[in-house]
């Protein structure tokens, strides 16, 4: 449990760090809250040369709003995103997920912007940043870009994002709840610390008795974040009725091909993804 | 549990100290971290060991070149298993349960081949521990695959390829245990052939790992032909008689100290192969040597438990009266025998029958040879096995007759009036009262509402189904009668010893053999000296685990320590009052018989005010200017006990279950437990202990599962896979005791280390299954992962193996790439791990 040796930087600004991340040679690292990376480099799975660390990095931390768009920081940490007032009001799918990340401890340190980054197919937020088309904010070397969900979680552990290049925020559109939308994360696991077996992130919004829009996106069904287009179109327009929810999340998991391990074999994953998006579905909708 | 000490008495004489829940002494520098662990001792010139491990699980070493850490930055020495075979001897086993079982033998490190994957195959000294940890890549191996030995079933098998090529067969021994043979009992095949009912089951006990908070760690220090080992082990003493025996330093040149130990629950009572090396390696070099095991070490090598297939047999009439019992069980060593690993299933054997009359029984168990790291004890150590065994037959029992679980017990549990009653099996049971345990239980639970509303649930096709499910249990504690041992061929006693010194100022130290490992042996041991001498609580200091200043005891484990360690410190106080009683007869010029003892001061029967204190005694003995020609000027003392009969603990535990039938998922709803632990010396540790039981106990029905992937890697390698719950996982636990004294030691306490956690495993299995059993499921592997339980619902079956491969959250960790260096362990990917996180 003692990591190889690496090098260490420790920036105090975006260009400090993309200067860094330059200059750190073959296998650079970024550290955010460490909460992926240091096991990883404990078990040595990991042995980067250098290790830049983005803690002192302050301009990455926080969340502001931009219009009807809430933009968070890379560097914001799960619990600062738990106790922003802007989340509280028009991120509740995000603080849902949020609150079932790991422990408290795990909470403090690690961040938002280094959960999606990870593109852990088991973390809760990047299926979040999906079901949102979250944008993402990368500066690198060649400037700056902007790159939508969809396109940004490209395989296992793996973004699109390139070489010297740095995450630094997130914009996700407001869901306000007077304007008929209503969220739910479902998270199935087997114990409270651990990561999700499945889970579902669920947005509804409603309009006069009807769906008008849902959105869905599925945690740890394959290698990358998935959305369940099948029941997002089942549900567009539909009655905002138990039947309609309920024959739209028979749809869930089709098109996925999730992975066996000792916690479900993929059956067991498309049963669970179904169920679940039946329950988020449900009480994102309010029935 | 209480967090505020119950108040004592006001004025007057002091009140008893046993039976008050006295916060645990020893609590505030455990619980701060202000002691000395193990890991924690820096010597000077100290060198730290790192071990390179087998990425394979069974292999010809063909070529071992060290050369690259010998030149690694600050490696000081790097030693191969051919460098120290010679000198390594072979771990004991102190237990050969059949004259002809066959031991293997087990070296410390490979020499040729690799048995197990995470065997040691060289060991790498260096300055610091990461100069030792980074040469460990740097060592080259090739490994010759050979054939691997995984399933007991299929082990067992004529033509089964051979975990040790130089024994004949994976069977290392076949133990019977024959109720009728032993006159205990009546024939077995004739009471099945005669039942109008038998019901058989298969049920599998999963491999456990016992999970310790505080890593392995051993540190040796030479000093001439001297050596002092420190070393997170619940066995000092037996680990000092080992560590002499397998080495050949003389037994009085090797003084062994456990410090403060961070649990242990079985996992400590071993003598492990990094404590020889160590030795070895620091008789080697002449240097104080250091190992601290890292997670994945402690998780891939140390001690498994459990993992036994058991095919039950019970037969019975229609009335339900039980009529024999048939056990045959294939229990994994793994690929060596370690201290008792042949041990464990033996000393299950007599605990199958459980609290029933059985008339007949019989019971077989092959010891079988894997390419898994060995089992040895883990909590309860048998006796979970059998408790899970008994408890879930008659459950399918009940289900077969159409009867109500709890009538069938009732029908064929011994009675209170029966005890002492003997049992089949030929054990002693010394008191009880089942159906007293049993109706606080089920008052606590709130059956009746919880009966209803299972009722309601079913009628109502509700997802979620409600099950209650029984666990009636009995135990032997208080290992043990050392005749009793000796007959079982087990390869020491079972006494234990105490001494306690009287110091000049009136303070006492009490010395025990009974090794804690964070039980609250101290406070527990202070509150027992300060009623027998009438000292005050704060005034006695309990100490342990040195052999140097604790020469003789046999250590913690069987919940012995209270039963057998406590009257020991009894025994030795009586002896202490009875030597003090003489100085104060010559004190007060009064006669012996003339004196009473109460309240710690001797007084002369008849004449108020005459009389001296315990304490003041010890300084006038110190002082030693003026006592009785003929005796010795000490009052200190020690004594041994030796148990007649084990202790029987009971107890009855309820368990409420909610299934989500649409997951799987299981929640506990409610539980409640009532037990019978004797006498109890302090309630509130009583009640720590349940609890932490109960936690262990619930976590193997529904969390726990060392899996080993088709080619013998522990895929459940990290506390990612290997799952343990939190507080946050489990329930409130509603408890209670009952009080029936055990009659074989003068405490009258009967152990309570193990009782949760043997009680609480089929309660939990037997709930869930009384939720589903309507849907048509009779069987749950455990432990009831939710696809388990949704399978067995929804395909029929218990719910069949699981899939090997580990999660692949966070990048995934597999046993092959924690194991250290060496080929064919697979390449690290850093680059699949993607940018930053």
């Amino acid at each position: 449990m003692i990591p190889a040796a690496f090098a260490y930087a420790r920036p105090t600004t975006v260009d400090e760090a993309l200067e860094a991340i330059a200059s750190g040679g073959e296998d650079v690292k970024v550290l955010a809250g460490g909460q992926s990376l240091i096991p990883v480099m404990r078990l040595r799975l990991a042995a980067p040369e250098t290790v830049v660390d983005l803690t002192r990095v302050a301009g990455l931390r926080g969340v502001r709003e931009e219009g009807d768009v809430l933009v968070i920081g890379a560097m914001t940490t799960h619990s600062d995103i738990l106790a922003d007032p802007l989340i509280a009001q028009y991120g509740q799918l995000i603080a849902q997920a949020t609150e079932t990340v790991a422990d408290r401890q795990v909470r403090h340190r690690g961040t938002f912007g280094g959960a999606l980054v990870h593109a852990d197919p088991a973390g809760d937020l990047p299926a979040v940043a999906l079901a949102l088309d979250a944008e993402f904010v990368l500066v690198g070397p060649n400037g700056r870009r902007t790159v939508g969900a969809a396109d940004f979680f490209v395989d296992y552990l793996t973004t699109t994002l390139e070489e010297g290049e740095l995450l630094v925020e997130v914009r996700v559109p407001e869901l306000a709840e007077a304007d008929g939308w209503g969220v739910r994360y479902e998270k199935f696991n087997r114990v409270a610390q651990a990561w999700s077996i499945v889970a579902v992130a669920a947005a509804v919004r409603r309009e006069g008795g009807r769906i008008a829009e849902a959105r869905i996106g599925l945690t740890n069904m394959g290698t990358t974040p998935l959305r369940a287009g099948a029941a997002e179109a089942a549900l567009a327009g539909a009655d905002l009725s138990l039947e309609a929810v309920t024959a739209a999340a028979e749809l869930a998991a089709e098109g996925t091909e999730p992975s066996s391990d000792l916690n479900a074999q993929g059956d067991y994953r498309q049963h669970l993804a179904r169920v679940l998006t039946k329950r988020a579905l449900t009480a994102a909708a309010g029935l | 549990m209480t967090a505020v000490e119950d108040p004592t008495s006001t004025a007057g004489a002091p009140a008893n100290q046993v039976g008050q829940a006295r916060l645990r002494k020893e609590d505030a520098r455990l619980i701060t971290g202000d002691t000395t662990w193990t890991d924690n001792m820096t010597l000077p010139g100290m060198l730290h060991l790192a071990v390179l491990r087998s990425p394979v699980a069974h292999a010809r070493i063909t070529h071992l070149d060290v050369s690259g850490a010998v030149d690694s930055p600050n490696v000081v020495a790097v030693f191969t298993g051919r460098d120290l075979a010679e000198e390594q001897g072979s771990l004991p086993c102190a237990w050969p349960v059949t004259p002809d079982m066959v031991n293997p033998g087990h070296p410390s490190i490979a020499v040729e081949e690799v048995n197990h994957v995470g065997e040691a195959v060289a060991i790498i000294v260096g300055r610091s521990k990461v100069a030792a940890q980074d040469a460990v890549e740097k060592i080259d191996v090739d490994y010759e695959p050979l054939p691997v030995v995984l399933d007991m079933e299929e082990a067992v098998q004529d033509g089964s390829p051979l975990v040790h090529d130089h024994t004949s067969s994976n069977t290392s021994y076949h133990f019977v245990f024959d109720a009728g043979d032993a006159g205990t009992g009546g024939d077995t095949d004739q009471a099945f052939a005669d039942a109008d009912v038998t019901v058989s089951r298969r049920f599998v006990q999963q491999r456990l790992i016992p999970a310790f908070m505080e890593p392995r760690s051993v540190v040796v220090q030479p000093s001439g032909d001297n050596y002092t080992m420190w070393s997170a082990t619940q066995i000092p003493h037996i680990l000092r008689v080992m560590a002499a025996m397998v080495t050949g330093i003389p037994e009085h040149k090797l003084r062994v100290i456990a410090p403060d130990v961070g649990g242990g629950f079985g996992g400590k009572l071993q003598v492990n192969p990094e404590e020889v090396l160590c030795l070895l390696v620091a008789r080697r070099l002449g240097k104080p040597v250091k190992w601290t095991e890292t997670r994945s070490e402690s998780l891939m090598t140390a001690h498994h438990g459990r993992d036994q297939v058991q095919f039950i047999d019970i037969a019975a009439d229609r009335e339900g009266n039980v009529k024999g019992l048939r056990v045959r069980l294939l229990a994994d060593m793994g690929a060596y025998l370690r201290l008792i690993t042949p041990g464990v299933p033996a000393l299950g054997a007599f605990m199958f029958p459980g609290i029933y009359k059985f008339p007949a029984y019989r019971f077989e168990c092959d010891g079988v040879f894997t390419n898994k790291v060995p089992t040895d004890a883990y909590r309860g150590a048998g006796r979970p096995e059998a408790t899970f065994a008994i408890e879930r037959i008659m459950d399918e029992l009940a289900v077969e007759l159409g009867m109500d679980p709890l009538e069938l017990r009732r029908k064929n549990w011994i009675n209170a009036e029966e005890f002492p009653f003997t049992t089949v099996a030929g054990l002693q049971y010394d008191s009880g009262d089942y159906g007293m345990a049993t109706d606080q239980a089920l008052e606590l639970l709130g059956y009746d509402e919880l009966r209803a509303e299972q009722q309601r649930r079913r009628e109502s096709g509700d997802p979620v189904q409600l099950g209650i499910g029984f666990s009636t249990f009995t135990e032997m504690c208080g290992l043990a009668p050392s005749r009793v041992l000796g007959s079982l061929a087990f390869g020491a006693g079972g006494w234990e010893q105490a001494s306690i010194r009287m110091l000049p100022t009136g303070k006492v130290e009490v010395v025990t053999g009974s090794t804690p490992h964070g039980q609250g042996h101290e406070t527990a041991w202070s509150q027992i000296v300060a009623d027998q001498l009438g000292v005050p609580f704060e005034d006695v200091e309990v100490l342990h685990g040195d052999t140097a200043i604790s020469s003789r005891g046999l250590d913690t484990y069987g919940s012995r320590s209270l039963v057998v360690g406590g009257t020991a410190v009894v025994k030795a106080a009586e002896k202490v009052v009875a030597k003090a009683r003489k100085i104060a007869a010559h004190l007060l010029e009064a006669s012996e018989d003339d004196l009473e003892f109460t309240g710690g001061k001797f007084a002369v029967k008849g004449t108020p005010g005459a009389g001296v204190g315990i304490q003041e005694v010890a300084l006038a003995i110190f002082a030693a200017h003026d006592y009785p020609e003929g005796v010795e000027p000490s009052i200190d003392a020690e004594a041994t006990f030796d148990p007649e009969n084990f202790s029987f603990p009971h107890g009855t535990h309820l368990c409420a279950m909610e299934v989500d039938t649409e997951t799987g998922f299981v929640k506990i709803r409610k539980y409640a437990c009532v037990d019978d632990v004797g006498t109890i010396v302090n309630p509130m540790i009583v009640e720590g202990q349940v609890h932490g039981g109960l936690a262990q106990g619930i976590s193997q029905a529904l969390y726990e599962e060392a899996i080993y992937d088709a080619d013998g890697n522990l895929t459940t390698g990290t506390f990612v896979d290997y799952l343990l719950p939190s507080a946050a996982d489990l329930p409130h636990f509603d408890t209670g005791n009952t009080v029936h004294a055990a009659t074989s030691n003068p405490l009258g306490a009967k152990g309570v280390g193990e009782a949760g956690c043997i009680a609480s495993t089929p309660a939990v299995v037997n709930a869930a299954l009384d939720a589903v059993r309507h849907l048509g499921v009779s069987d749950l592997r455990m432990p009831l992962t939710p696809e388990r339980v949704w399978r067995a619902i929804h395909q029929g079956g218990d719910g069949g193996d699981r899939a090997t491969a580990g999660t692949n959250a966070y990048g995934g960790a597999s046993t092959e790439t924690t194991a250290g260096g060496g080929r064919p362990a697979s390449e690290s990917n850093a680059s699949s791990l993607g940018g930053d996180r």
